[in-house]
């Protein structure tokens, strides 16, 4: 189960090249920014907007995540925030891009993201296997193409339930990257077995 | 899982199939064993000359084992003429080729109704038969063309319509999605799902992941013999649907 969620992170935010700048909140700067952009919103309605366009193809951050991210981005001067008087509800805090935030956006918007996996910890198993003196290549191989394809049935189950354009197309993009990683599951086999 | 209450359909022992020439012998199948129960969807895989097509070939009759035993519906049938075979196909086996093979000189709508009534259908059920078939496959707007004037994906189907049109108790098909774009991919596997469900035995080779996923199970060839095989049950845990979508976050 956990797998499977990982397996849907893959194919989008960019959560890689940012470690250095903090955390597990990273890969949801940009997309914030993104729908701040457009207008201001405070938390929930960002959290319910990412529902709406993501819907069930990936998974939407929890409150919590998001108010941790909006921190970060205003300590970082990308967003600015004030709270707005409700008359008959707690105060609530209304978020707004600022120029610096724009400028970050924009930038990422314009850099090509990365290219596919070179480095895939199946592959370095595979390989190193060999050290430990117990390996079966074969039976590695088996055992992680049963794995796929148990994640493939999942997907398409999901994309036979899912109509709406934009999880539809997430979805099928980690249906294509996954024939690929059985693919080349298939060349492995070939050259190494 | 596969109780042993359930018939056998097709039974394979000991297959193999190795051809020959200018002193060359290439081993294409080494030693096969298969069983299939009726109503079972078999994929196989594996590399491009790993022997999946021939194995086809020897379960639809199309090429000769070397050695080893073919039974289909507990009747021994890898020693039949080829006129036998051509019957039994007729009337118990589809059978889907990669490359299409239809009659050409003849309408779509023709080329599946000639198949019903080869397969003992009167005209006034080949013809329902047809209609059915062709609406499932989006393409009953197609029926009067001729087959030359459809895209390959197009002619993929009406290959699988026609391989249907018997509603053979077995369907063999040889990359039934090779070279379609993904929509007449999905209109290809919604068919095969639904033959599966209404209890057609199905065995298919194919590089499609996402159709051997679909199978009940998948049998993996490396150098004509077995590696794998293994149902979907034990890889893939169904989880109710409101299930895989809780897993957000």
């Amino acid at each position: 189960m956990h797998g499977y969620v990982t397996m849907k992170i893959r194919c989008c935010w960019p959560a890689r090249q940012q470690a250095s700048t903090g955390g597990r909140g990273y890969a949801m700067r940009m997309p914030l920014l993104a729908l701040l952009a457009k207008e201001p919103a405070h938390g929930y309605e960002l959290k319910s907007q990412l529902e709406q366009i993501f819907g069930e193809a990936y998974p939407t951050p929890n409150i919590g995540q998001i108010y941790v991210t909006l921190q970060r981005l205003e300590r970082d001067g990308l967003v600015q925030s004030q709270d707005v008087v409700q008359a008959t509800r707690p105060n609530k805090r209304v978020y707004e891009l600022t120029g610096a935030g724009r400028e970050a956006l924009l930038s990422w918007i314009d850099r090509t993201s990365e290219g596919p996996r070179v480095r895939d910890d199946f592959f370095m198993k595979l390989v190193l296997s060999q050290m430990s003196g117990t390996s079966d290549r074969l039976g590695l191989i088996n055992r992680q193409r049963r794995h796929y394809l148990g994640q493939m049935r999942s997907l398409t189950d999901l994309a036979a339930v899912t109509s709406s354009q934009i999880p539809r197309l997430l979805i099928e993009g980690a249906i294509l990257h996954l024939q690929a990683d059985l693919d080349w599951l298939q060349r492995c086999q070939e050259e190494l077995v | 899982m596969i109780g042993d209450s359930q018939r056998l359909l097709l039974r394979a022992t000991g297959l193999t199939k190795t051809f020959s020439g200018d002193g060359v012998v290439l081993p294409a199948v080494r030693g096969v064993d298969l069983r299939v129960p009726q109503g079972e969807f078999v994929a196989i895989t594996g590399p491009s000359g790993s022997g999946k097509s021939t194995l086809l070939h020897m379960l639809g009759g199309l090429e000769r084992p070397t050695s080893g035993e073919i039974w289909l519906d507990g009747q021994r049938v890898d020693g039949l003429s080829q006129a036998r075979w051509a019957v039994l196909r007729r009337r118990h086996i589809g059978f889907v080729f990669q490359f299409f093979n239809l009659v050409s000189n003849m309408t779509v709508a023709d080329n599946v109704e000639l198949a019903a009534l080869m397969g003992g259908a009167t005209r006034r059920q080949a013809q329902a038969r047809r209609q059915e078939l062709l609406a499932e496959l989006d393409l009953a707007a197609k029926a009067d063309a001729a087959p030359t004037r459809l895209s390959g994906g197009e002619q993929q189907r009406v290959a699988l319509a026609r391989a249907m049109a018997n509603k053979p108790s077995l369907l063999l098909a040889d990359e039934p999605t090779g070279n379609l774009d993904s929509a007449s991919s999905s209109a290809v596997l919604r068919l095969l799902a639904n033959a599966h469900a209404s209890g057609q035995a199905i065995l298919l080779v194919t590089h499609d992941s996402r159709v051997a996923s679909a199978a009940d199970r998948v049998i993996s060839l490396f150098d004509g013999t077995v590696v794998d095989d293994v149902p979907m049950s034990v890889v893939h845990t169904p989880m109710p649907l409101p299930d895989v979508l809780r897993l957000r976050g």
